[in-house]
């Protein structure tokens, strides 16, 4: 197996630009890789072997015509199948969408693509991110490369074990209420949620739009941040999108400091609930922060509480609405048109057919939430608590510059163990839902492993400051690494027993 | 069976006008598509008006100008800060599946329109509220092919076409309008047709009633007098001309109280105007409220309006029609009657049109009110709608006062350019029509006349001028109506020695 594999983004980036390695070179490697390993984890949906191969040609045909090319060009990435990408099978992990291929690309892709970043394929997700384990994907769950009897996270468990099984050094993700950070801490790898309105959501299948936010995934806070800068901006196709520079996010990363900051300990996100081997390593952290210069402190953000129930009333209210487009009529599946059936009989059964349980379950949730006589009651009532969320983070972020928390109570749980209690499973982002719910930003990454499991630690900052995460996080990282002799995914098993499965 | 009168004697009526308009944006509400009417189907479309996956809408800035000038000109307050929502609800010519409309954050709110109607004591105003005006998106066109009807059911099988959807539309919605009395259907008519002005004169919208760029949702009740509430209220749709607001008024008044003087109720109901038979059959019924399940749209940030970009809009606004009338009717010298009548057959607007393309102002009048007016009326349309342009009509005029033609050969070329033959030079050309100009020609028939009728022209030559009229007329009908018949009056007692 090339070592080229295990190189972080940051290192093939020196390589290419030093023209020690080809972008061809780079991405057989990983496509080799996922020939080895996917039958194995199942990250992928679709492979794009052509398209990646092509694609780094051309980064390399540019680096030889001495073209200035961005810091990721050459580099290889794993998108999540959420995103449109332009004739690229785009599934959303539903089989409603079976066999779309899209006729355009969401404003991400093509950030990507004039980048240079090479795009291997799309990654397999819960249906429409309905899920926090990608056991609802209607292609399969993903398995947990740490453990491959074990979930690894969702709804983006498809992205975080591509980049914990050496598929890819960089992938992307969406996180509406912690599809991006549940599934990192899972698997032992960063992600961010950006602020929301930070990354474009133009050609992004939505879930719940005013949660739904694109971010970055990688094995390095470095790799993150320079995802991030890659595909963060502006965009005049996503009327929610803001018009303001980029935090300086790579500059935070290779600056790694906190001396001088004060970290605040969410209180209501710990206690019960969280395994101790998770609350152990979460202390851990914290110690080596205040160690490193920071002061924490304990903060309160009483409402806090009431985040999961509102974001089960606020995100299938959304939903219901957002998925009512799949209906049989211009794309994707289309079930019992024989010529007898009229057009609302063909709707409705397709709906039947190509939607998953989850799915259904929150559609019906949501349309419930928004029925006339109850709408005050549940839609109503959780903007409300949004509001109240929104003011506990103004509140805490008035007095500290970030918040931590563990990123999920547990660790990655095996396959099976809450498909059939959709309750216990919201529970995994419990920790996350709040985030999302104020649309500030935040990053998860490993905090070390727990029975032999990845644990993660959660970094808040205020809306626009996600450099901030970036500043905490590269220097809890830096810290942990030298500890582990490198960052937390070189412990990651290597597969080989089961690439030969 | 009640009469009209009675049918008023014992009931009072209430309206309300709804009212959607297409503006004239060149891009649709949420996305940069093309908006022309008549193109092919399926061609002016993209992600977002498609609904695709991943698509987000954007708003057309010129759509929230249109429609604050809109609420300007129909005296609304325009609101500070406003909200999209999202209407759901399945139909497939709706590619999302869900409508981005405005619930109850509308961006303009309380306005008026004055509207004017003709009594038997002259013109009187009266004064309609506006609750709203607000923003939303049309929805695609279904054809269902196959089938008796139609309509979706019993249909072989449906065609979508997606051009129209997405277009920016404007829907004005009147207050519970009370007090017309009699002349509600004259008014309800008044009120469109005003409004429709309104919006020309905004340059906002094309106002095609006829292709929909215009349409009109009526409301109507009876209530009986002195019972102190409002009726049960029909929803009339498909009411694509403003003389048919007219008539689905009155069919509905009729229906109406027919039922109620049978002993029945009135069901709250949709239903469409029948264009051919002047009354209205039932749509679905709105028994049961349909549940839209409106909640902010996410994907769009408030509309928020600056003061002092809605002042800037505000002093754009054009002059009012009600006061442009009688600037009109000062600057022509018309009379207070002859304007009334102007009004009432709508064609103040067309004579305007006329007079700027160099006509006098009485001529144009004349024509507009008399010759095509005439037609429109036989045709049951309209004047405004009839097929003969205000510059046909100068030109007409213009061929009129040059001698090129005169009175009687005026009226063939307007029967012609009516009738589709083209403009007025297609016309005279297609039709062979002359003024006989050729003095030698005129002279001869003139001469031909005086042989005919010696006695005549005796009397002529001793002073009895009027005699000349039995001449004149010999040799119009010699000349099959021709000649000028002022050059032949000139020509004619020249040679009589009476010039
Ligand atoms: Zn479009």
């Amino acid at each position: 197996m090339s070592e080229l594999i295990y190189k972080s983004a940051a290192q093939l980036s020196e390589s290419l630009a030093k023209k020690e390695v080809s972008a061809r070179e780079v991405t057989q490697a990983h496509l080799d890789r996922i020939a080895k390993v996917d039958k194995a984890v199942h990250a992928f949906l679709f492979v794009d072997t052509e398209g990646a191969l092509a694609q780094a040609d051309q980064v390399d045909a540019a680096r030889a015509k001495g073209e200035n090319l961005g810091p990721l060009a050459g580099v290889p990435l794993a998108l999540k199948d959420i995103l449109a990408q332009e004739g690229i099978p785009t599934t959303c992990g539903s089989k409603i969408l079976a066999g779309w291929r899209p006729p355009y690309s969401a404003t991400v892709v093509k950030k990507l693509r004039t980048a240079g970043v090479v795009i291997l394929g799309k990654t397999n997700m819960d249906e429409f991110a309905m899920g926090s384990s990608t056991e609802n994907s209607a292609y399969g769950t993903t398995q947990n490369p740490w453990d491959l009897k074990r979930i690894p996270g969702g709804s983006g468990g498809g992205s975080a074990a591509a980049l914990a099984a050496f598929e890819a050094p960089l992938a992307i993700g969406s996180d509406t209420g912690g599809s991006i950070r549940q599934p990192a801490a899972l698997t032992g790898t960063v992600g961010v949620k950006p602020t929301y309105g930070g990354v474009s959501r133009y050609g992004v299948v939505a879930f719940s739009s005013s949660l739904d936010q694109v971010g970055p995934c990688a094995r390095t806070v470095l790799d993150t941040a320079l995802l991030h800068e890659v595909i963060a901006g502006h965009d005049d196709y996503d009327a929610t999108s803001i018009n303001a520079p980029t935090p300086p996010v790579v500059a935070a990363a290779k600056r790694a400091d906190v001396k001088g900051m004060k970290i605040g300990v969410v209180k209501e996100l710990s206690g019960d609930g969280y395994e101790s081997g998770v609350s152990e390593r979460f202390e851990e952290s914290l110690e080596i922060l205040r160690s490193q210069g920071a002061t924490i402190e304990m903060v309160s953000c009483p409402n806090f509480d009431y985040g999961l129930a509102a974001y089960y009333l606020i995100a299938p209210s959304e939903a219901s609405s957002n998925l009512a487009r799949f209906d049989a009529m211009r794309y994707g599946l289309r079930v019992g048109d024989d010529g007898s059936r009229s057009a609302e009989e063909v709707m409705s059964m397709t709906r039947a057919a190509g939607f998953g349980r989850e799915v259904k379950r929150r559609i019906i949730l949501g349309t419930y939430a928004l029925s006339a006589g109850y709408y005050d009651a549940y839609y109503g009532s959780a903007q409300k608590v949004r509001t109240l969320i929104t003011q506990d983070f103004a509140k805490a972020f008035s007095s500290v510059d970030v918040l931590v928390s563990p990123t999920t109570p547990t660790v990655a749980f095996p396959i099976g163990e809450k498909s059939n209690d959709p309750v216990a499973m919201y529970l995994s982002d419990v920790a996350t839902i709040p985030v999302n719910l104020a649309g500030v930003a935040a990053m998860s990454l490993p905090a070390g492993l727990s029975e032999g499991l990845p644990v993660g630690f959660q970094i808040i900052a205020p809306a626009m400051k996600d450099d901030r995460l970036y500043l905490v996080g590269a220097a809890l990282e830096r810290e942990l690494a030298a500890k582990w002799g490198g960052v937390l995914t070189t412990k990651a098993p290597k597969l080989i027993s089961a690439a030969g499965a | 069976m009640l009469s009209y009168e009675e049918i008023i004697e014992k009931y009072e009526p209430a309206l309300g006008l709804e009212v959607h308009v297409e503006l004239g944006t060149k891009t649709k509400m949420f996305c940069g598509c093309p908006t022309e009417f008549g193109a092919e189907p399926n061609t002016q479309v993209c992600p977002v008006c498609l609904g695709m996956p991943g698509a987000l809408p954007f708003v057309n800035e010129r759509a929230i100008e249109s429609t604050i000038l809109i609420g300007l000109a129909l005296n609304c307050s325009i609101a500070p800060w406003s909200r999209f929502a999202r209407k759901n609800y399945f139909y497939p010519d709706m590619p999302k599946n869900f409508q981005i409309s405005q619930y109850d954050e509308p961006i303009c709110t309380d306005g008026y329109l004055d509207v004017e109607y003709e009594t038997p004591e002259g013109m009187k105003t009266f004064r309609i509220e506006i609750e709203r005006v607000h923003m939303e998106e049309d929805t695609g066109k279904s054809l269902h092919v196959g089938g008796a009807t139609g309509r979706i059911h019993g249909a072989e099988y449906s065609l979508l076409d997606y051009n129209r959807a997405g277009i920016p539309l404007v829907e004005i919605v009147t207050k519970t309008v009370l007090g017309t009395e009699s002349y509600a259907p004259q008014i309800a008519k008044a009120y469109v047709k005003e409004l429709r002005d309104i919006l020309r004169a905004l340059g906002v919208s094309d106002v095609k009633m006829e292709q929909g760029s215009l349409r009109c949702d009526a409301n109507i009740s009876l209530s009986p007098r002195g019972s102190g509430k409002l009726g049960t209220r029909s929803e009339t749709k498909n009411v694509n001309s403003l003389r048919s607001v007219e008539r689905a008024i009155t069919s509905e008044m009729h229906r109406h109280a027919q039922r109620l003087e049978a002993g029945e109720r009135v069901v709250q109901e949709t239903r469409h105007f029948q264009e051919d038979s002047g009354t209205t059959r039932s749509g679905r019924s709105k028994e049961q409220a349909e549940d839209y399940r409106y909640f902010p749209e996410p994907d769009l940030l408030p509309v928020a309006p600056s003061a002092e970009w809605i002042e800037q809009l505000r002093a754009q606004l054009p002059e009012r029609p009600s006061a442009h009338r009688a600037r009109l009717q000062q600057l022509w010298q018309v009379p207070d009657k002859e304007m009334a009548a102007m009004i009432n057959a709508g064609v103040v607007g067309v004579v305007e049109e006329t007079v700027a393309e160099g006509a006098d102002p009485t001529k144009a009048r004349t024509w507009w009110l008399g010759e095509i007016s005439r037609v429109a009326n036989e045709r049951e349309v309209e004047v405004v709608e009839m097929p003969i342009t205000p510059k046909d009509v100068a030109e007409i005029i213009a061929l009129v006062a040059a001698g090129d033609l005169t009175d009687k050969l005026a009226r063939q070329v307007v029967e012609g350019v009516i009738a589709g033959e083209g403009n007025p030079a297609e016309v005279i050309a297609a039709r062979g029509i002359k003024v006989v100009s050729d003095e030698g020609e005129l002279v001869a028939a003139i001469e031909r006349a005086i042989a005919a009728q010696p006695d005549t022209a005796q009397k002529v030559r001793d002073g009895n001028i009027p005699a000349a009229g039995a001449l004149i007329g010999a040799v119009m009908k010699d000349t099959k109506g021709q000649a000028d018949a002022a050059r032949v009056r000139e020509l004619l007692l020249g040679l009589l020695g009476q010039s």
